[in-house]
């Protein structure tokens, strides 16, 4: 089947099977090699994107089901060159550290501090519980994720 | 870890896909997937045909007549949020905190979960404690199922192969209705080991008129514990009582081993659950 939709601000059209996962169709037939593929049923969050506006694992979605939505992958995170401040946060406090699981972390926390602009520790942590650093590395994670919500928004700082 | 081949249709209106899942053998609706796509991606479910059911329009909420009516394809996250459900319905804005992580709840829909029927999953139990009615639609018109008559087992359900769910109702919460939801999992979000589900409404003296109390992960289906709400009816709560009813709802559950708790353990945990969700209810319900 033909599915034509919006990645990163542009259109793309790609044939593809209906049991095509949509995680596997960014990756591979569009190559949006950001889309990571971990567990493949829904439980490490390596391949969290946001589709139309909220997060959604594109392992747990069909391809075909994306006819006509909004996608946004880590690789349109960034704007001119210039880094989305928790691209930055991350890069600033050691958040990434093999990278596997950090656009997915990336997605998560982008939704949440648009959601929860001034999150405490713990929302950090309840937020990003669904997607599995390999590294363990949250500590970083959750330094970098407050850190940008201070930089987006200083007036609200504690 | 990747589905085997299947065709597709995205249907258009209600009588679409019920003549797709009438014409084809072996045919599944797809509503959120968030169950359905990791089972076809294992290939634990191989069917012949998804029915995607994304484009109707099943995602309203909407009070009437004493109900809060909520479409089949109402997103998880659409429920969490909205201030009618958490009026009147506060039990269930609670428990769908404890459904799968926000990038789930963003897809994951009410009907899909219900017609789902994981024994431990939130939204069965929910359903059940509030004696939610399924409007189904099937190609002869629609009938009602009340929640506690739809599933008949693990992943069993009244649905027909040729019927959808299309709505949920139900009945508001009365005024003085205290809730809560007590869950063990074994990470956050994750599907319950055991989950007690509770509401308790007290009169204006303070004694109270109605308990539900519904369990999920503790049987083949969600276990709704009619003896435990009656030792608690027509009295002013005790800790006493509500342990004696802790236990009596623990004794409804018909728990199975696996590899995460052997039966006995759910049944203790079950006890502990419902004594903690059932203070918490009556205490906020003052």
């Amino acid at each position: 089947m033909k599915v034509t939709l919006t990645v990163n601000g542009r259109q793309v059209t790609a044939d593809c099977e209906p049991r095509r996962s949509l995680a596997d169709f960014l990756r591979q037939d569009l190559g949006f090699t950001g889309v990571h593929l971990g567990c493949e049923h829904g439980v490490c969050g390596a391949c969290t994107i946001t589709l139309d506006g909220a997060t959604a694992r594109a392992c747990c979605l069909l391809a075909v089901q994306a006819e006509g939505a909004e996608i946004t992958t880590v690789e349109g995170m960034a704007t001119d060159g210039e880094l989305h401040p928790l691209q930055q946060s991350f890069r600033d406090h050691h958040g990434l550290q093999c990278g596997f699981c950090t656009p997915g972390m990336l997605a998560t926390a982008a939704e949440l501090l648009r959601e929860t602009p001034s999150p405490t520790e713990a929302e950090i942590r309840e937020r990003i519980s669904g997607n599995l650093c390999r590294c363990t590395g949250y500590q970083f994670i959750v330094d970098s994720i407050a850190d940008a919500a201070k930089k987006l928004n200083p007036r609200d700082a504690p | 870890m990747k589905a085997a081949a299947f065709d597709y249709v995205r249907a258009s209106s209600v009588d679409e896909a019920l003549r797709a899942l009438t014409d084809a053998e072996n045919a599944k609706v797809l509503a959120g997937g968030q169950s359905l796509v990791p089972l076809l991606n294992r290939r634990l479910a191989r069917p012949s045909l998804l029915v995607d059911i994304n484009g109707l329009d099943l995602s309203s909420i909407r009070r009437t007549d004493g109900h809060l009516v909520l479409g089949a394809l109402t997103r998880h996250r659409a429920a969490e949020t909205s201030a009618l459900v958490s009026r009147d319905l506060p039990l269930l804005t609670e428990a769908l905190r404890h459904f799968g992580h926000v990038a789930i709840r963003n897809r994951g829909t009410l009907g899909g979960s219900l017609a789902h029927a994981d024994p431990a999953a939130e939204l069965p139990a929910v359903a059940v404690a509030l004696d939610a009615e399924l409007t189904i639609r099937g190609k002869h018109g629609l009938r009602t199922v009340s929640a506690r008559d739809f599933f008949t087992g693990t992943g069993q359900t009244e649905l027909e192969p040729d019927e959808l769910l299309v709505e949920v109702r139900f009945p508001v919460l009365p005024a003085r209705t205290g809730h809560a939801v007590e869950e063990l999992s074994r990470r956050s979000h994750d599907l319950a080991l055991v989950a007690v589900f509770a509401t308790v409404t007290l009169d204006e003296d303070g004694v109270c008129a109605q308990a539900r109390i519904a369990i999920a992960g503790a049987g083949p289906t969600p276990i709704r514990a009619i003896a435990a709400e009656e030792s608690l009816r027509g009295c002013v709560l005790t800790p006493g009582l509500i342990a004696g009813a802790a236990r009596e709802a623990a004794a409804a559950t018909d728990p199975a081993d696996d590899l995460h708790a052997p039966a006995g353990y759910r049944r203790d945990m079950a006890a502990v659950l419902a004594r903690r969700a059932i203070t918490r209810a009556n205490g906020s319900a003052r």
